[in-house]
């Protein structure tokens, strides 16, 4: 119902809450305001890590599997069953407290485009959000998988899939493709066969795979990479660690795992001396935050002073290295900190490496304010790692949401 | 300071929450075990809806006399509102944040009358 009064001039509205409907426009009202008060239709907003839920399109995904066998046991046995992919239930939802979960499994969508597009243009469009690079979310563990064709096989499909169904349809919407990393021929094939296509920028390993990235078989993939200028993204997860098993809370998964899986994958990266051998390639840390790098830096650095012996491909130290890579801002660590986080921005040169994302719709989603009102760097700051730093490096054309760019003629329009 | 009328003595059912915006403003009215709380819908952490979410008590883990945990509960005196949008939880009586006492959801005065539920503002 909407009830509207009068007060001193003005109208009072009035709008009871009800959770039998839900719709992302309505849930992120306050983002929208935020974006016209900061005035977001001035600059581009790049968001390098957002997620949607693929499993809820699994039988269009399984079609898409060419391995006859492995395709009726997929569509029998869905995303999600051990054995298939998905190892362990996250409490991501915080049972039941973040209501967009169960929310998103009630949302009205119109037939076309497909649901994926609508839902994202919906968050994106309140958000401020001009382009946004679209991850899986089951599909992280993927690798848990004890049957490396299983992998192969699903990403195989899920790449198609987000080619065809998404990214043809929705210049917006951007990925860096899932490598099944697993399988090093299989991650050589996907790039040769997905890199041109539309909306790809970029590939992404994630940190569930319990593999050493310094193999030989994966030295093909890399040079690959650095030749056709597209970045490698290490996204974190947690699924599969064994030491995150001795935890009984997702508190203590969520808090060390992700930043645990970027610094094994970070360590070595770099000790085995990647940024020599391939110079020119791009490597983006994705969400385990920031408090995380200034640790490494020194960690690393102390050891290298004494261990040089030990990884002689490295010309400079550690934090040299690492300050030359890129990272994504989210969640970004806010409480009570203010000191450290200027620090690590200093630290890890965050004007030209750090990459504004929001995770959204995950839990922990920052929005784009999280980096805009910081006290401590300049607009010209803000704005890079909002979006011209991301454009920068995965050589984006500027394609701005509709809604900014109404905003931006009627303040034409105004004079 | 003015009043606005939320809504007539029986109107609201219980659990329901009301959301009252004037001009930049959003005041929810949330009515609880009967009673009325009325707080900014302006989460101090990013600018969430904080009362647009769900209730939940406080949580207690229970431990036996010697330390050790024998099971959980809820404490159904102590009701925390949750921002929907990463959890942050807020004490329904007075607003104040669970984890950090310094942050809160700014509070407004409920006036119920034969005539009706209002707002002080
Ligand atoms: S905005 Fe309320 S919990 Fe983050």
């Amino acid at each position: 119902m909407n009830i509207m009064n009068k007060m001193d001039g003005s109208d009072v509205k009035m709008r009871d809450v009800s959770h039998q409907h839900y719709e992302t426009t309505q849930a992120l009202e306050h983002a929208a305001q935020q974006a016209i008060e900061r005035r977001y239709e001035n600059f581009l907003i790049v968001d390098i890590d957002s997620h949607h839920y693929e499993n809820e399109a699994w039988p269009e995904i399984v079609e898409y599997i060419t391995d006859p066998v492995l395709r009726h046991d997929a569509g029998h046995q869905g995303p999600a069953k051990p054995g298939m992919g998905v190892g362990y239930g996250s409490y991501q939802e915080l049972n039941g407290r973040i209501i967009r979960y169960r929310g998103r499994k009630i949302e009205k969508t119109p037939p076309v485009p497909h649901r994926d597009i609508t839902l994202m243009r919906r968050w994106m469009d309140a958000m401020g959000t001009d382009i946004a690079c679209l991850f899986p979310t089951p599909m992280l563990n993927l690798s848990l998988s004890p049957d490396v064709a299983i992998q192969t096989g699903l990403a195989w499909a899920y790449n198609s899939w987000l080619c065809e169904r998404i990214l043809a349809d929705e210049p917006r919407i951007k990925s860096m493709l899932y490598l099944p990393f697993l399988d090093p021929e299989a991650c050589i094939k996907t790039v040769e066969h997905f890199a041109e296509k539309k909306g790809v920028i970029g590939f992404m390993v994630t940190s569930t795979h319990q593999r050493s990235v310094f193999q030989n078989g994966y030295i093909r993939l890399y040079k690959m990479l650095e030749e056709r200028g597209l970045p490698l993204a290490f996204h974190s997860a947690t699924g599969g660690e064994p030491g995150l098993r001795l935890f009984n809370k997702f508190f203590g998964v969520h808090a060390l795992g992700f930043c645990w899986n970027n610094m094994l994958y970070l360590t070595n990266w770099l000790i085995n001396g990647m940024p020599e051998r391939f110079p020119k390639l791009k490597t983006i840390w994705i969400e385990s935050g920031l408090a995380w790098i200034p640790f490494l830096m020194q960690r690393l650095d102390n050891e290298y002073m004494m261990r040089s012996s030990e990884v002689p491909l490295l010309k400079r130290k550690p934090s040299e290295y690492i300050r030359e890579m890129y990272f994504s801002s989210q969640p970004m660590e806010m409480v009570d900190n203010r000191k450290s986080l200027e620090l690590t921005f200093e630290l890890i040169n965050a004007k030209t490496q750090l990459l504004y994302a929001s995770d959204f719709p995950h839990w922990d989603m920052d929005l784009p304010s999280t980096i805009y009102d910081l006290p401590f760097i300049d607009e010209a700051a803000k704005r890079n790692i909002l979006g011209g730093n991301a454009q920068r490096i995965f050589n984006l054309e500027p394609i701005f949401s509709p809604r900014k760019l109404a905003r931006r003629e009627a303040a034409k329009a105004k004079g | 300071m003015a009043e606005i009328k939320v809504c007539s003595p029986a109107e609201l059912a219980d659990g329901a929450v009301r959301i009252v915006t004037v001009k930049n403003l959003e005041i929810a009215v949330i009515k609880h075990d009967g009673k009325y709380f009325a707080y900014h819908n302006h989460c101090p952490h990013q600018g969430g809806p904080a009362c647009e979410g769900v209730r939940m008590p406080q949580v207690i883990d229970e431990l036996d006399e010697n330390g050790r945990l024998i099971g959980h509960a809820y404490d159904k005196d102590d009701i925390h509102i949750v921002c929907p949008w990463h959890g942050y939880e807020f004490h329904l009586n007075d607003g104040v944040n669970v984890s950090d006492k310094r942050i809160r959801l700014k509070k407004f005065d409920v006036i119920e009358r034969s005539d009706g539920v209002f707002l002080s503002v």
